[in-house]
């Protein structure tokens, strides 16, 4: 470098350098994503490989997951990884809405730092906390309450039955979404405020001046001009919600079964690693664990991907508009 | 835990500084970038010379189940000899993998290893400390003892095949009890534990169906019942639960009061789970002839024997290389020694001394340092 005279003022030439260095430093930092993430999948696929190899394409399709015997399927935790997160973001995002709503549109000023503090507070709640208040404070009202009441309500009723057969546990699928709804709602209701917030002013005063009542600028004005915010937030809430390992392994039952009552004990992806894991003996069983990992990885990237190409049709159509 | 970071970074402290020194001399964000990488190198060494001087620790890894005594026992320890012990409760199988991988003194599983594993990784195995299973239930009216179970009926129970309280096979065993029309909730350890190893091992042995249906291991799976994590989570779901029936370590009965259940043992004698049914299972076991101290103390004979008692055992290499190896037997002999009372403050249940004496002939005969007999300690 020294070798090259540039006839610069040394200052320029100083600060050049500098930006030089500045730039080096913000490249190799995003570089250092992709290789992390390039090793994390790596790891995955070599520490997954022989149980992928050993059982293939079955790896998915089976429900039996048996030390004992050396056999294992995946579909179990994959089945309840989707339906807890289904029911947490069934829970999660309307009344995420409802609050982001009421935070930006009807609340009275001074009352809106407070609760939304409270809801962010919410996310700083470490998650073995909200497993441990599951399971001794949620747990028990839904036991000895909530479930008995579905089990003799809806219980007897052709198809929509199902979903509420079986002795009331007090900890199963349905717990686990619950108190996943809970700890996602902070997430997508923070990222909700903040799109409805950049709502244009003049736009919603416009919509008020033509006649308009709240609810309709809230739907018509509010909701379509932050659409792809708020499947950010959603995709956000279900990341969190697929990947959380903790507090569901608390509530969740943890029962390699297939139920369709969401009352029933099942498992998930990260709660049968959690539990497992550490007194796994053998190449199979922890390659098996190692694969789910695998598998929560390419279903949480699937879910990603999927809300890009969503918002990029979003954006096209925007901007056709 | 300095350790790992010492190797990767003595030696090359001044390497990134001066490259970054040579072309930016004189500007102020490379001189502070530079002082920033001096100060780095400066807190690597001092890492490296602090764990220099902890290098006298004996490092162990493996099984969650013995760790509070492992831990009390490295501090008392400590205050006595100064030597301290650092011990990984990661779980039994990642004992085993880092004994094995040889990056600790010694390993701890819950689950022994066959005389063949042992032999052909060159590893001994010896158990250092006892303990025991307890079934536990929530029935309206039952108190602590009252319920007397057996194997062949748990694992019916487990196994889906009985499912109300007042089945005639578990009336049977309790002629003088009123037991209601209830329906039995299973509960199950979820997570891999030594727990899950003892009582599915014993209800192989003792139930031909639970050994084919289900089989012994830490984890295993479950036909009915519902899962909880750790010992803390099967007590809680059995009290929450009319009609559960769960399992849980002797300390954690004796230390909550829970509803524990009498069982009948392998002579037909009906026992109360306290600490010396689990050592009369322990002396009463043929040690001597169990080949690499393989043996699981389930369904052991004498009249006095809790059916449902295991060993937590300690691996270590037969020849090692450790210069920590002679200070780690020196700890555990210790242990049996002076620790005994410490064990049964905290509800273990110390090995018998007939035990211990074997314990330290295989010692003497199997484990050397650099060719050299570790044991009798110098």
């Amino acid at each position: 470098m020294s070798s090259i005279t540039i006839p610069y003022h040394p200052q320029l030439r100083r600060e050049a350098r500098a930006e030089w260095l500045f730039r080096g430093l913000t490249v190799a930092s995003a570089a250092l994503v992709l290789i992390i993430l390039a090793g994390v999948l790596m790891a995955l696929c070599v520490g997954g490989w022989p149980a992928l190899r050993t059982f293939r394409f079955g790896f998915l399709t089976h429900e039996v997951w048996n030390p004992v015997t050396d056999q294992f399927g995946a579909l179990a935790p994959l089945y309840g990884t989707v339906i807890t997160s289904l029911i947490a973001m069934l829970i999660a995002v309307p009344l995420a809405f409802g609050i982001a709503v009421f935070l930006t549109e009807t609340c009275p000023l001074w009352l809106r730092a407070p609760i939304a503090s409270c809801i962010e507070l919410l996310a700083a709640v470490p998650s073995i906390v909200f497993g441990i208040w599951g399971l001794f404070v949620l747990a028990p009202v839904l036991q000895h309450s909530v479930q008995p009441w579905l089990i003799d309500t809806f219980g007897d009723l052709p198809w929509l039955g199902k979903l509420f057969r079986g002795p009331p546990y007090g900890i199963g699928l349905m717990t686990a979404g619950l108190v996943l709804a809970v700890m996602v709602l902070p997430f997508i209701t923070s990222v909700m405020r903040e799109v409805f917030l950049a709502t244009p002013r003049s736009l919603k005063e416009a919509a008020y001046g033509l006649g308009a009542t709240q609810w309709e600028v809230v739907w018509d004005v509010v909701l379509s001009n932050s659409r792809a915010g708020i499947i950010g937030g959603i995709m956000l809430g279900l990341g969190r919600a697929l990947g959380e390992t903790m507090a569901v392994t608390f509530v969740v039952g943890n029962a390699h079964r297939i139920s369709t009552s969401l009352l029933a004990p099942g498992t998930t992806i990260s709660a049968s690693i959690a539990n497992e894991f550490t007194e796994a003996v053998g190449t199979l069983y922890t390659s098996s664990l190692i694969a789910l990992g695998l598998l929560l990885f390419v279903l949480t990237f699937t879910i990603i991907a999927a809300a890009r190409l969503l918002l990029m049709q979003i954006e096209r159509r925007g901007a056709r508009v | 835990m300095c350790l790992a970071i010492e190797r990767v970074n003595v030696g090359n402290p001044g390497a990134p500084t001066d490259r970054i020194r040579q072309p930016f001399q004189e500007q102020g964000v490379s001189k502070l970038l530079s002082r920033l990488m001096v100060t780095l190198g400066a807190v690597v060494l001092a890492c490296g010379a602090t764990s220099r001087g902890h290098a006298d620790d004996i490092s162990g890894a493996g099984a969650t189940f013995p760790y509070p005594i492992y831990a009390k026992w490295a501090e008392a320890y400590k205050q006595q000899t100064g030597i301290g012990l650092n011990y990984q409760s990661i779980g039994s199988g990642g004992g085993i993998k880092q004994i094995e991988a040889g990056t600790v003194t010694f390993g701890a599983s819950d689950k022994p290893l066959e005389a063949a594993d042992l032999k052909q990784n060159g590893l001994v195995q010896w158990p250092m400390i006892i303990g025991g299973v307890v079934p536990v239930v929530n029935i309206p009216g039952i108190k602590p003892g009252d319920l007397i179970l057996d194997g062949p009926t748990i694992a019916a129970i487990y196994l889906g095949d009985i499912s109300r309280w007042n089945d005639p096979a578990i009336q049977k065993l309790n002629p003088k009890l009123s037991l209601p029309k209830l329906d039995i909730a299973p509960v199950y350890r979820s997570d891999g534990s030594g727990t899950n190893f003892l009582f599915t091992n014993y209800l192989s042995k003792v139930s031909p169906g639970f050994s084919q249906k289900i089989g012994a291991n830490t984890s295993v799976q479950w036909p009915v019942g519902i899962g909880a994590k750790g010992n803390e989570g099967v007590a809680n779901q059995t009290a929450q639960t009319g009609g559960a029936i769960g399992y849980v370590e002797f300390a954690y009965v004796k230390q909550t009061g829970m509803t524990y259940t009498r069982m009948l043992n392998h002579d037909g004698k009906y026992v109360v789970p306290e600490a010396k049914a689990f050592q009369a299972a322990a002396a009463n076991a043929d040690w001597a002839k169990a080949e690499g101290y393989y043996l699981i103390l389930t369904d052991q004979p004498g009249s006095d024997s809790w059916p449902i008692t295991g060993a937590s055992f300690i691996l270590m290499h037969t020849d090692s290389k450790d210069a920590q190896t002679v200070a780690a037997l020196k700890f555990f002999d210790w242990a049996y020694k002076s620790g005994q009372k410490m064990a049964e403050d905290l509800d273990y249940v110390p090995l018998p001394d007939k035990v211990t004496k074997l314990v330290q002939a295989t010692w003497l005969q199997s484990l050397k340092v650099n060719g050299k007999p570790a044991w009798p300690a110098r």
